[in-house]
């Protein structure tokens, strides 16, 4: 795997922050690294290729798309899990899917436009094999979001 | 609050992978069939609402050393909720923190991510925050396995 240099570290902790909303928003990053565009540009595709970036993109508030989310728990039967949890996977709306320690052992996040579309997909997942018990954990606010690795 | 066609085609083209190019902005307008000007204004407009809250990257965590990541749920007090949720906010190990209705039988109301580089840490910064907080009764649910981690996709319903 390749090694994060220096410059690697501080062009993904500005990356991480904000990507400007100008014409050439690379060759302002790399006015503040001290690079040219053709760098940055060069070495964000190797660092992506290499799997240390999972997204570059936008991000939205989902409460003021209209969607509203909702944080699931089930008690699966283990030798239903995988099962289960690519069912899960198959709705877009499932943003966020893992195995966890404990009874409840699988946590996803979901993101509907409505709570009768919600509330439809929550009751065929509760029905598929495996399936033992379900907490749904409605989101009432949002305190923080704000998923920043600052690499030293 | 209506979402028009316009904004949710300039939504749609930029949920997908940020093109890694000199000028991207101009690639996602030629997607929607708008200027580039105009794309870059309703960008800035976008934010203004809040209704982008980042333009930026996320990182693989585990792969640049964050190996121990648990969602923390703690009961806490209704009249103490707002208190503690941003007490725990201001902790820079915490990435999420969200307020819930909780469920029968699972009456945990404050739910946190916690990121650390091993178990010691994540448990030191869990004893941390309980004992900023006061808070003694918690779960902490380890992650095992990662199934699904994706962007959302908006107004793609059927």
């Amino acid at each position: 795997m390749t090694r994060l240099t220096t410059f690697d570290k501080a062009l993904l902790n500005l990356l991480q922050g904000d990507i400007p909303i100008c014409s050439h928003p690379f060759a302002e990053l790399a006015c503040r690294l001290n690079t040219d565009e053709g760098t940055v540009l060069a070495r964000l595709r190797e660092l992506k290729a290499a799997g240390f970036l999972r997204r570059i993109g936008t991000f939205f508030d989902s409460n003021r798309l209209g969607y509203h989310g909702t944080l699931v728990a089930l008690k699966v039967d283990p030798s239903a899990l995988r099962a289960v949890a690519e069912a899960v996977n198959r709705y877009p709306g499932a943003t966020h899917n893992y195995e966890r320690e404990g009874a409840y052992n699988l946590w996803f996040t979901l993101l509907t436009p409505n709570a009768e579309y919600e509330s439809h997909i929550l009751s065929e997942i509760r029905s598929l094999r495996g399936v033992e018990d379900m907490l749904r954990l409605k989101a009432n606010k949002r305190y923080k979001i704000n998923v920043q690795f600052k690499l030293q | 609050m209506a979402i028009s066609e316009q904004d949710k085609a300039i939504i749609k083209a930029l949920q997908d992978d940020f093109p890694l190019c000199e000028e991207p902005y101009k690639i996602l307008a030629q997607r929607v069939g708008i200027s580039e000007e105009e794309f870059l204004r309703r960008v800035k407009e976008l934010v203004d609402e809040k209704k982008i809250r980042k333009m930026g990257a996320v990182l693989r965590h585990r792969e640049v050393g964050f190996n121990a990541n648990a969602l923390c749920a703690w009961q806490v007090s209704p009249e103490k909720l707002d208190d503690i949720a941003q007490i725990m906010s201001a902790h820079a190990a915490v990435s999420h923190c969200y307020d819930r209705t909780p469920a029968p039988n699972w009456n945990y109301n404050l739910y946190t991510m916690i990121h650390a580089k091993n178990r010691d840490e994540c448990e030191q910064i869990i004893g941390e925050l309980a004992s900023m907080t006061g808070v003694t009764n918690y779960k902490i649910l380890y992650t095992k396995r990662e199934w699904k981690k994706t962007g959302m996709k908006y107004f793609c319903e059927t």
